[in-house]
């Protein structure tokens, strides 16, 4: 990311921080909240919660899948159980469980894959969650949500507690600024949120990238006279699919922006709507530019997260160069 | 229900076993043949779950994680009036609720599984949850021999001892066959007693298929305050039909009509013999 999006996002917390707050706050009302970890509470931030309700976290160790089956287990007799741990052991060593004893079995575990994406930046490959949503999607019965920012993030986990269904949520460690949508309506699961409204260009991001999105969308309005729409796709599944038929009916160019695998995520998500599902009143499938940004079909180059994140063009000078470079082409009829 | 009553149950849970794997022309017979003993003694003198208290919070809970052998659970299932008989007619059948493996679709049954290595860390999961909750009900889950290789099991068993879930029962259905062969040439797990106490757990062994035997062990559960209990209960895959019997062809075969007829009449005739006793 670039120094100066950089230094802005040290004005915000770590949405993980903020899951394991708000999560204090509520387990101080309900004792059935449960957490549930893999050795994970320093990373996932809950050693005060440990501290606080000890009756109320139950150590695994290091055994992701036994982790989501004892919370499947918890959950079935009642308990909120929140499973915590590192998003790309929690989704791929323990995926038959989520499939299986949470999904399939409808027991209604919180998953909370913490320091998702490439959040742990030069830890390396073993360490990302870029198949998370993927693999999820595939899923059926389970909700799959990346926070963008602190407000979404407290306002997923209250919102999660109280679902009562599958959920899968994940969260990065980097600070991350509150962001203003152009809309006061309340966040709610599988409604994408507007943070900046644009008729030349839309990015539709999701959890850690929307804030760079957000910048560039501010650079190309002050350098290119170039408007675009900011959308928090913070659900992946459901996907918000009436903001998209708007979005689409609205901007002729359409980015997609993820912390995961170009294949399978969000924008292969959205891309499947605009060309099968797009209301045929609107014109059938949709016509305009589309073009995914996320991680590439490769392990990644070795870096921290925002070397990792300006490799791949996930930044402010990035994703303004993507838009500019799409929208000079030769714009199709909508 | 006398002893008597409780045999004569057996011979008829097998009996509707082949019955409706013979209509569905699908099914785990060995298996289902080896734990229906097992689970007439939980159904019928163990667990506290019937029709009536199933959606209580304070039931027993019997979770099969060898969910392959569910022809024996549905007909136990179906006798405890938690569903009419008459619909495992449909067994394996388009559209039917009753797949070839436990679901939630059917009424009594608490978990889907099928997958294997599943069952023991829901059940360690629900046992920590009446233990936060200060509740008396005991969770049992069923494990097939063939699945103990499965590492989830054995995260399962440390996570049992570690926090004292003397309200948990595992039992092993050791019918010393799977898919491919004897479990000791597939992969060898023997001896099964003295892993799981070397993991904490209080451990047993019995006769699957002495009704009496199985009905003492479950009385002194838990078998040591403090742990985890685990009962490996010694059967016969394809137990009461004699060309079964410790053949492994039968893990999952069908029997054809003349195969049929020939597994009822010894079935009828062991009756008979019971009732003459």
């Amino acid at each position: 990311m670039d120094t100066a999006i950089e230094n802005k996002t040290k004005t915000g917390r770590a949405n993980l921080e903020v899951f394991s707050s708000t999560l204090q706050e509520l387990a101080a009302q309900d004792r059935n909240i449960v957490v549930v970890t893999s050795d994970s509470r320093g990373s996932g931030k809950l050693v005060p919660f440990g501290q606080k309700f000890p009756e109320q976290i139950v150590e695994i160790g290091i055994a992701e899948q036994n982790l989501v089956g004892v919370a499947a287990g918890l959950a079935s007799a009642g308990k909120k159980a929140f499973a915590v741990s590192p998003a790309c052991f929690l989704t791929a060593r323990a995926l038959e469980q989520i499939k299986n004893d949470v999904a399939y079995s409808d027991n209604p575990v919180r998953l909370i894959g913490i320091s998702a994406g490439v959040s742990y930046g030069a830890l390396g490959s073993t360490h990302h969650s870029l198949h998370d949503y993927a693999v999820l999607r595939a899923i059926n019965n389970i909700t799959i949500v990346a926070p963008a920012d602190n407000y979404e993030t407290t306002e997923a986990i209250k919102l999660a507690a109280v679902l009562n269904k599958p959920i899968y949520l994940r969260f990065g460690k980097k600070n991350m600024p509150d962001l203003d949508s152009t809309s006061q309506k309340a966040f709610q699961f599988g409604k994408g949120r507007i943070i900046r409204e644009g008729t030349d260009v839309a990015f539709i991001a999701t959890g850690e990238t929307v804030y760079p999105a957000f910048q560039a969308a501010k650079r190309l309005a002050e350098n290119y006279n170039i408007q675009a729409t900011v959308i928090s796709m913070h659900t992946i599944k459901p996907l918000d699919y009436e903001l998209l038929e708007s979005t689409a009916n609205t901007c002729n160019a359409i980015i997609t922006v993820e912390e995961h695998s170009v294949h399978g995520g969000l924008g292969e998500a959205c891309a499947s709507f605009l060309l099968q599902h797009r209301n045929s009143s609107s014109g059938g499938a949709w016509g305009g530019l589309f073009h995914i940004v996320g991680i590439p079909d490769e392990y990644t180059v070795t870096g921290s997260q925002n070397e990792i994140f300006n490799h791949y063009g996930i930044s402010e000078s990035g994703l303004a160069a993507t838009a500019v470079q799409m929208i000079n082409k030769k714009t199709p009829s909508k | 229900m006398t002893a008597k009553e409780m045999a004569r149950k057996s011979i008829g849970y097998r009996k509707k076993i082949l019955t409706y794997i013979y209509g569905a022309k699908a099914g785990h017979t060995g298996g289902s043949l080896s734990c229906v003993d097992i689970l007439n003694v939980l159904y019928n003198r163990v667990l506290n779950v019937n029709p009536e208290n199933f959606s209580s919070p304070d039931r027993d809970r019997y979770i099969q994680s060898k969910g392959h052998t569910v022809e024996a659970l549905y007909v136990v299932l179906a006798d405890k009036g938690f569903f009419p008989e008459e619909d495992l007619k449909t067994l394996c059948k388009y559209k039917s609720d009753y797949i070839g493996h436990p679901t939630r679709k059917v009424n009594g049954i608490e978990q889907n599984t099928g997958a294997l290595g599943h069952g023991l860390p829901i059940a360690v999961g629900t046992a920590i949850a009446a233990k936060m909750d200060n509740k008396n009900y005991r969770v049992f889950s069923l494990l097939g021999d063939g699945e103990l290789p499965e590492g989830s099991n054995w995260e399962a068993a440390l996570t049992a001892a570690h926090y004292n879930l003397d309200n948990l029962c595992a039992i092993i259905d050791h019918n010393k066959l799977q898919i491919t062969g004897s479990t000791k040439d597939v992969c060898d797990t023997d001896p099964i007693d003295t892993k799981f106490e070397s993991f904490g757990w209080s451990v047993q062994h019995v006769d699957g298929h002495d009704l009496d035997a199985l009905i003492k062990i479950f009385d002194h559960l838990p078998f040591a305050n403090g742990k985890p209990s685990l009962i490996i209960a010694h059967t016969v895959k394809g137990k009461g039909v004699s060309y079964m019997e410790n053949q492994v062809k039968w893990h999952h075969g069908v029997p054809d009509e003349g195969q049929y007829e020939e597994a009822l009449t010894e079935l009828d005739n062991t009756l008979t013999t019971l009732n003459d006793e």
